[in-house]
C-alpha cells in the first residue's frame, strides 16, 4: 500500500472551498444551549472527530449538518448550500444496533440501496439503456464492496455478518453514490479493539484516497488519534475546535470544561488524558490492550478517555 | 368439507383422469383459480411481514376479519366483502395508533383488548346466525367451498391492485424495513410508507383468510416467504420463491382436501410447514457440510486483506 498521502491542509486554512463550514453555530434545546460557538471550516478529505461527554449533543451537530435539525446560533453551509440541499453529494451513517441475526438479506444487497432504495417503481428487466444502467450500478456496488474490503463476505445474509463485516457493508453503501462529505455516527461504537482500529484506518484511508470529508462521532478518540485533521470537543454551553494537538491539551479542555483536565504526553508520544475522579479505569485497560501492532509507527496515541470529565461535574462546573 | 363422504370423488392414481374430475366442477375450479390469487399476493406481501417482522399486526388483522366475514354473513352478505371491510379498516385504526410504524403500536395492549372483543363479536353473530352449516370451522380454519366467479374477479383485482402498489414502492419500502434510519436521512417518508404497508397487508390478510380462515393466515401469509428467505437471501429469488412455495401448497392443500375427508385449512398449513421444516434442515445440513470443508473469501472477523494491509502500514 502506497504511503498515507498527507492532507493537504493540516492546521492551517484550507485552500479549497470548503466541503462543511460551520461560523459560530449553536443548538438549543428547551431553552438550554447544548453547545454553542463551533466555527469550522471541512476541506475535502479532511478527517474531523466530534469529541465530548455523553449527552452533550455530538449527534444533534450530524443532524443540523444533515438540515434534520435548526440551528439557534450561527450558520453552517454544506457543499456551499443550505443544510439539507446537498442530497446524494451527503453519506450518511447513523448510530445503530447490529442488524438481527435472522435477517436473510445479503450484504451485497444491503449496499446497494445505498444506491437505488429511494428510487420508486419497479426495476424492470428492459434492455438497452436500462441494461447498461443497471451494469454500472453493478459495478459500482462491487466498486465499494472492494473498497472496504467486504468482498469475502458481501453474498452472505447481513444478519450473520460480525459487527465490525456490517459496519464496512453499511460504510460501503453510504459511499455508493460518491459522495463528497461522508458523516458517521459513533461508527466504532460496539465494535472489539482489532475492529475498531482496522474500521478507523479504513476511514482515514477514504478520507485520502477518494477525497471525502468525514465528519465522524467518536465517544473514544484513541482508535481514529492517528488518522484525525481536526477535532471539535463539545461541551455545555461550549466548544473547541482545531487540530489534535491544538484540542487536546491541559489548558484547552480545562478551560472548556470547567474542571482540572490534565492531557499527559507518555515517553513514546502517546497521549494520556486524566479528567474527574470519575474517569472510567475500563478505558484505560482498553486502550492498552488496544496499542498492540495495528497502530500506525508514529503516530500519536491518548490512552485516556477523551470523556474525562463527567457530565454532571462538568454541568455543575459550567453553572 | 367431507366431500369423499357424499361419495362424490376417489382417488383413481390417475393424476390426468383425477384433476379432470376434479376440475369439472366449477367450484373445485374456481378454487383454484381463487387459491392461485391468493398465494401469489400473501408470498409477495408476506416476504415483507417476515422481513419488517410484523407477523403480529398480521394476526391481529386476521382476527379482525373474522367478525367481519360472521357479520357478513349474518346480514346476508358474502363473507368475503366482510373479510375486507374490516381487515382494511382495521389496518386503517392501526396505521395511526401512536407509534404505529416504530414497532410499537401494533403491539399495545389496547390491540390485545380490542382484538379478542372483536373475536368474541364475531362468535356471536354466528350464533345470532341460526343456520350456519359448519360456520364457525370455515370462517376460522378455511374452506374452498362457495367461491363464486363474482368473488374471484374481486379476489383477482384486489391482487392486482395491491400488487401495483406494492411494486411501485417496493425498494423504498425494503430500505425502510431494513434500515428506517438510513432512510428517513435520504429524505424516504418512512412513516407513510408503513401506514401504506399496513393497508397492503389488511388487503392481503382478507384474501389469505378466504381460504385458511382467519386463525391459519399465516400459512400462506407467512410461512411460504419465510421459506424462500430461509432458502435464498437474494430478494431477486426469494420473492418469486415465496409465490411459486405458496401457490404448489395451496393446490395440494386444495387436491388433498377435495379427495379426503379432511379439512383444506389443515393440509395447506401442514404443506407450508413442512416445506418450512424441509428448508430448515437443508439450510443446517448445508451450514454443517459448509463449516467442515473449506471456506475460501470468508476470513475472520478482522482478518480481512484491506485490515491486516492498514494495520501493518
Amino acid at each position: 500500500m502506497a504511503p498515507p498521502i498527507p492532507p493537504q491542509s493540516r492546521g492551517g486554512e484550507p485552500a479549497a472551498p470548503p466541503v462543511l463550514r460551520l461560523r459560530g453555530a449553536g443548538v438549543r434545546v428547551g431553552g438550554r444551549t447544548l453547545w454553542s460557538g463551533v466555527d469550522l471550516a471541512v476541506a475535502p478529505g479532511e478527517f474531523t472527530a466530534i469529541l465530548g461527554p455523553n449527552g452533550v449533543g455530538k449527534s444533534t451537530l450530524l443532524k443540523a449538518v444533515l438540515g434534520l435539525r435548526p440551528l439557534a446560533l450561527g450558520s453552517v453551509t454544506v457543499l456551499g448550500g443550505a443544510p439539507g440541499t446537498a442530497g446524494r453529494r451527503v453519506g450518511y451513517l447513523p448510530q445503530r444496533r447490529s442488524f438481527d441475526p435472522g435477517l436473510r438479506i445479503r450484504g451485497r444487497d444491503i449496499v446497494r440501496m445505498g444506491l437505488d432504495g429511494d428510487r420508486w417503481g419497479v426495476p424492470l428487466p428492459l434492455p438497452s439503456r436500462f441494461g447498461a444502467r443497471r451494469r454500472a450500478e453493478a459495478v459500482r456496488v462491487q466498486e465499494v464492496i472492494d473498497l472496504v474490503g467486504a468482498t469475502g463476505y458481501a453474498d452472505r445474509p447481513i444478519g450473520q455478518c460480525s459487527g465490525g463485516e456490517q459496519q464496512r457493508l453499511l460504510i460501503a453503501q453510504a459511499l455508493c453514490r460518491k459522495p463528497e462529505l461522508l458523516l458517521l455516527d459513533e461508527p466504532l461504537d460496539s465494535l472489539d479493539l482489532p475492529n475498531q482500529a482496522a474500521v478507523a484506518a479504513l476511514i482515514g484511508r477514504i478520507c485520502r484516497e477518494e477525497g471525502v470529508a468525514v465528519v465522524m462521532v467518536a465517544h473514544d478518540v484513541n482508535p481514529i488519534l492517528g488518522h484525525l485533521d481536526r477535532v471539535i470537543y463539545l461541551a455545555e454551553g461550549g466548544a473547541a475546535t482545531g487540530t489534535p494537538a491544538e484540542v487536546i491539551t491541559s489548558a484547552t479542555l480545562t478551560r472548556l470544561y470547567g474542571t482540572p483536565v490534565e492531557v499527559l504526553r507518555t515517553s513514546d508520544g502517546r497521549l494520556v488524558v486524566v479528567g474527574g475522579p470519575e474517569a472510567p479505569a475500563l478505558h484505560s485497560d482498553r486502550h492498552d490492550t488496544a496499542a498492540g501492532p495495528r497502530t500506525p509507527a508514529g503516530a500519536p496515541r491518548a490512552t485516556g478517555t477523551p470523556e474525562a470529565p463527567a457530565p454532571e461535574r462538568t454541568r455543575r462546573a459550567a453553572r | 368439507m367431507p366431500l369423499a363422504d357424499a361419495g362424490l370423488t376417489a382417488w383413481s392414481w390417475n393424476p390426468l383422469t383425477d384433476i379432470q374430475v376434479m376440475w369439472s366442477y366449477p367450484f373445485m375450479v374456481n378454487a383454484f383459480r381463487a387459491g392461485a390469487v391468493i398465494a401469489v399476493l400473501s408470498a409477495a406481501v408476506g416476504w415483507f411481514v417476515v422481513l419488517r417482522r410484523q407477523t403480529f399486526a398480521a394476526h391481529t388483522l386476521a382476527v379482525v376479519g373474522f367478525p367481519g366475514a360472521s357479520g357478513a354473513v349474518l346480514v346476508g352478505v358474502a363473507s368475503g366483502y366482510g373479510y375486507f371491510a374490516f381487515c382494511l379498516a382495521a389496518a386503517v385504526v392501526i396505521a395511526m395508533l401512536p407509534g404505529a410504524g416504530q414497532g410499537h403500536g401494533e403491539e399495545s395492549a389496547l390491540i390485545g383488548t380490542v382484538q379478542a372483543f372483536l373475536l368474541a363479536c364475531g362468535f356471536l353473530f354466528v350464533a345470532l346466525y341460526k343456520g350456519f352449516l359448519g360456520g364457525v370451522d370455515a370462517l376460522l380454519f378455511g374452506s374452498f367451498l362457495g367461491i363464486g366467479d363474482g368473488q374471484v374477479v374481486l379476489l383477482a383485482v384486489v391482487a392486482v391492485v395491491v400488487l401495483a402498489v406494492l411494486a411501485a414502492v417496493g425498494r423504498p419500502l425494503l430500505f425502510a424495513s431494513v434500515d428506517p434510519s438510513v432512510a428517513a436521512a435520504r429524505a424516504l417518508p418512512v412513516r407513510a410508507l408503513s401506514v401504506v404497508f399496513l393497508v397492503l397487508l389488511g388487503a392481503a390478510t382478507a384474501e389469505a383468510s378466504q381460504i385458511t380462515g382467519s386463525l391459519l393466515v399465516f400459512a400462506l401469509l407467512v410461512m411460504p416467504p419465510a421459506t424462500a428467505q430461509l432458502l435464498s437471501p437474494r430478494a431477486a429469488v426469494s420473492l418469486p420463491l415465496g409465490m411459486l412455495i405458496g401457490l404448489a401448497v395451496t393446490w395440494l392443500g386444495l387436491t388433498a382436501a377435495y379427495y379426503s375427508p379432511y379439512p383444506v385449512g389443515f393440509f395447506v398449513t401442514t404443506f407450508a410447514f413442512a416445506a418450512y421444516v424441509l428448508a430448515r434442515a437443508a439450510r443446517t445440513a448445508a451450514t454443517a457440510f459448509g463449516a467442515r470443508g473449506p471456506r475460501p473469501g470468508t476470513g475472520a472477523t478482522g482478518g480481512t486483506p484491506h485490515a491486516v494491509e492498514e494495520a501493518a502500514a
